[in-house]
């Protein structure tokens, strides 16, 4: 038997929902027979009646609603269709959910799923990794689990953690991504980056879907002599900065990858944390690699350009090892 | 412990005999009134940071918000809204904490003047954001009917201006949709900040809205106190028993800046001879006058006890240390060992 990385988020709500009465799901498609755009509800509302909610398309008023039940002791988890879209809800995530603890005292208990990432075709609406921007703001926990077992137990970490939580899980791992079976332990806490592969040589931090493409890069340059570190974040905020240090202080250089748009964001801050930090361990310039400045392109050519890939990574890394 | 207000009567204010409600009402708007006073001097006179706030104008729709609200509704005011919150029972010292900047109250200068409440007492404090809050309304309701509540309302506050965001427009259409008892009492006092209506929409009547979102709508006259318990006090009551969202619009005037640094030079002559116009404390004040429900010394007494009352938080308040910087814990969720550790 194998589970994907989105039977792994249904299978997580399922426990969640099984476990804590506190916990309803509010998203647009989640409920009835239907399952959620990506059917990572599927079979839920069923199992779980009156506590698998269709919603309006009504982003900002979902988040609101889950805000205001939060309050009065609840545990909801709101299913954006796709991340592009919680661009709607942000004032309600990032203005109120976000400040909420701080001004009032009172922890706001929520967990905002995203639909990140590329996947080809989807073009600029159906494709975004927004991770940076709500790392950006004080308030929230910003989780981007890049394995099955991390998709499982973050989202059920998420879910417990008293504070709200942007939980982003990406579109391309959802069927490309199998483990064996669900992790029965808890797994390793948020705020703890996992080396995911040891190397003298350099050090790549990545997270999410570029976890992947990281490890691909490692893979090939075993051949041509040299050990990648490869360093999975598994949440970008907080950020394991640690973890970070300690691996450019073995590898000497760093690459840092994500998949959002390369203006600031979680990889320009890794580097900056590193420099301030650790300069002293670099023999290298610190390097990063990020979409391009532009929209997310529809057409396949055009979009396998604009998003780092492993070939990108592999030449960016080859040139980073001459140096 | 600092008593907030006369001879709290909440839980009975709807079945007290009307002429009974209508003054312990009057009495609340009172105190209001001359707290926002007050602050305002304070404001003047420098004492004040940031911005001061008030419903001069509107104390009779706020409080009418406020004082049908029983233990376990939620209440959710907004900016002009002292009479409302004081009604529910929000306590004097939290507003002037708020306002002069106390390390000690419900924001601990983390936030100031009307961006104040206590959630855990279903008090929801507003972002300034409008159209905001009526989605976490919609969401404390839901709440309740998850734990199995009975009886509860919730009370959404609103302006003409804030009823024309996109959010506002969400937050009614989900509480429809999941027919929560919630009332949205909107006033529209013909500005938002300096601009009149006829910018702000192109309706013949806001409350023709209702009918587009599943609500119930009503109207009521601002100005008059009787009128303004008689409908929200319904509209609360049909929500309790089950009857769809409740919008009610008051029609006022802001009798005063949009804040204390605005003269309100843009409220032209006509307008102010409108009978919207009508300083709705002063029209109560006549009708006890007028139906003689108590005399001129008690009317005295009642606006002494306000102002020692006022008086008296004010005083607390500004005895008390303000925050310090190093002292303060700069951590912006409660799940510590989760706080992003950065320079
Ligand atoms: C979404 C949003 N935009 C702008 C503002 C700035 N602002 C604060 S109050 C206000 C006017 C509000 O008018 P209205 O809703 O009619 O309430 P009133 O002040 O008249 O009571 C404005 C524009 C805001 N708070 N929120
Ligand atoms: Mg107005």
């Amino acid at each position: 038997m194998s589970i994907t990385y989105l039977e792994a988020i249904r299978e997580a709500q399922a426990k969640l929902l099984r476990d804590d009465e506190r916990v309803f799901i509010y998203g647009e498609d989640v409920g009835g027979t239907f399952g959620g755009a990506f059917k990572a509800t599927k079979g839920l509302a069923k199992e779980f009646p009156g506590r698998v909610l269709n919603t309006p398309i009504s982003e900002d008023a979902m988040v609101g609603a889950a805000i205001g039940a939060a309050i009065q002791g609840m545990r909801p988890i709101v299913e954006m269709q796709f991340a592009d879209f919680s661009s709607t809800a942000l004032n309600q995530i990032l203005n109120n959910a976000g400040t909420h603890y701080w001004r009032t005292n009172v922890p706001v208990p929520i967990t905002v799923r995203l639909p990140c990432g590329g996947t080809k075709g989807s073009g600029p609406f159906h494709s975004q990794s927004m991770e940076s921007i709500y790392a950006h703001y004080p308030g929230l926990i910003v989780m981007t689990p890049a394995t099955v077992e991390d998709a499982y137990t973050m989202l059920i970490e998420a879910v417990t953690i008293d504070d709200p939580v942007v939980y982003c899980e990406h579109k391309y791992l959802y069927y490309h991504l199998k483990a064996d079976k669900l992790p029965t332990e808890e797994g390793l806490p948020t705020g703890q980056a996992r080396i995911l592969r040891e190397g003298r040589d350099l050090t790549i931090v990545a997270y999410s879907a570029m976890v992947h493409e990281a490890l691909a890069v490692a893979d090939e340059l075993i051949g041509e002599g040299f050990e990648i570190e490869v360093v999975d974040l598994r949440a970008v905020k907080p950020l394991d900065t640690e973890t970070v240090l300690a691996s450019v202080a073995r590898t000497g250089r760093l690459l840092c990858v994500g998949e959002s748009f390369p203006w600031g964001g979680a990889t320009a801050e890794v580097i900056s944390r590193v420099t301030s930090e650790g300069f002293h361990f670099l023999d290298a310039a610190p390097q990063r690699i990020n979409a391009k400045d532009t929209p997310i392109p529809y057409h396949p050519n055009l979009w396998a350009a604009h998003r780092p890939n492993a070939k990108m990574i592999a030449e960016k890394t080859r040139e980073l090892l001459r140096e | 412990m600092l008593q907030t207000a006369p001879r709290r009567k909440k839980s009975t204010a709807s079945k007290a005999a009307p002429h009974e409600r209508f003054l312990e009402a009057f009495r609340w708007m009172l105190l209001a009134r001359t707290l926002e006073e007050k602050l305002v001097s304070l404001y003047r006179g420098g004492l004040i940071t940031g911005g001061v706030y008030v419903g001069r104008g509107q104390e009779a729709v706020s409080v009418a918000c406020g004082l049908f609200l029983q233990k376990g509704d939620i209440f959710a005011p907004l900016i002009r809204d002292q009479a409302g919150r004081s009604a529910f029972g929000e306590p004097l010292v939290d507003v002037t904490r708020t306002y002069l900047g106390s390390r000690q109250g419900p924001m601990r200068g983390r936030d100031g003047n009307i961006h104040r409440g206590r959630p855990r007492d279903n008090q929801l404090a507003m972002i300034s954001h409008l159209g905001a809050m009526v989605s976490v309304t919609v969401g404390a309701l839901l709440a309740k009917r998850f734990h199995g509540e009975k009886n509860f309302v919730g009370l959404s506050c609103i302006g003409e201006g804030g009823m024309q965001t996109g959010s506002f427009h969400e937050g009614m259409n989900l509480a429809a949709v999941e027919q929560v008892p919630l009332v949205v009492v909107a006033t529209n006092n013909h500005y938002a900040y300096s601009t009149p209506n006829d910018r702000e929409f192109a309706c013949h009547d806001l409350v023709d809205r209702a009918i587009g979102y599943g609500f119930e709508g009503y109207t009521v006259d601002g100005t008059d106190l009787t009128n303004c318990l008689e409908v929200i006090g319904s509209a609360v009551k049909r929500a309790r028993a089950g009857r769809p969202p409740q919008l009610v619009v008051a029609s006022t005037l802001r009798l005063s800046g949009h804040g204390e640094h605005d003269d309100a030079s843009y409220v032209t002559d006509e307008m102010k001879r409108q009978p919207f116009a009508r300083d709705c404390l002063k029209a109560a004040e006549q009708t006890i006058v007028d139906l003689n429900l108590v005399d001129a010394e008690t009317l005295r007494d009642w606006r002494e006890e306000a102002a020692a009352q006022v008086d008296q938080a004010i005083s607390t308040a500004q005895k008390e240390a303000a925050p310090e910087a190093d002292e303060e814990d700069w951590c912006a969720i409660s799940t510590r060992a989760l706080g992003d550790k950065i320079e």
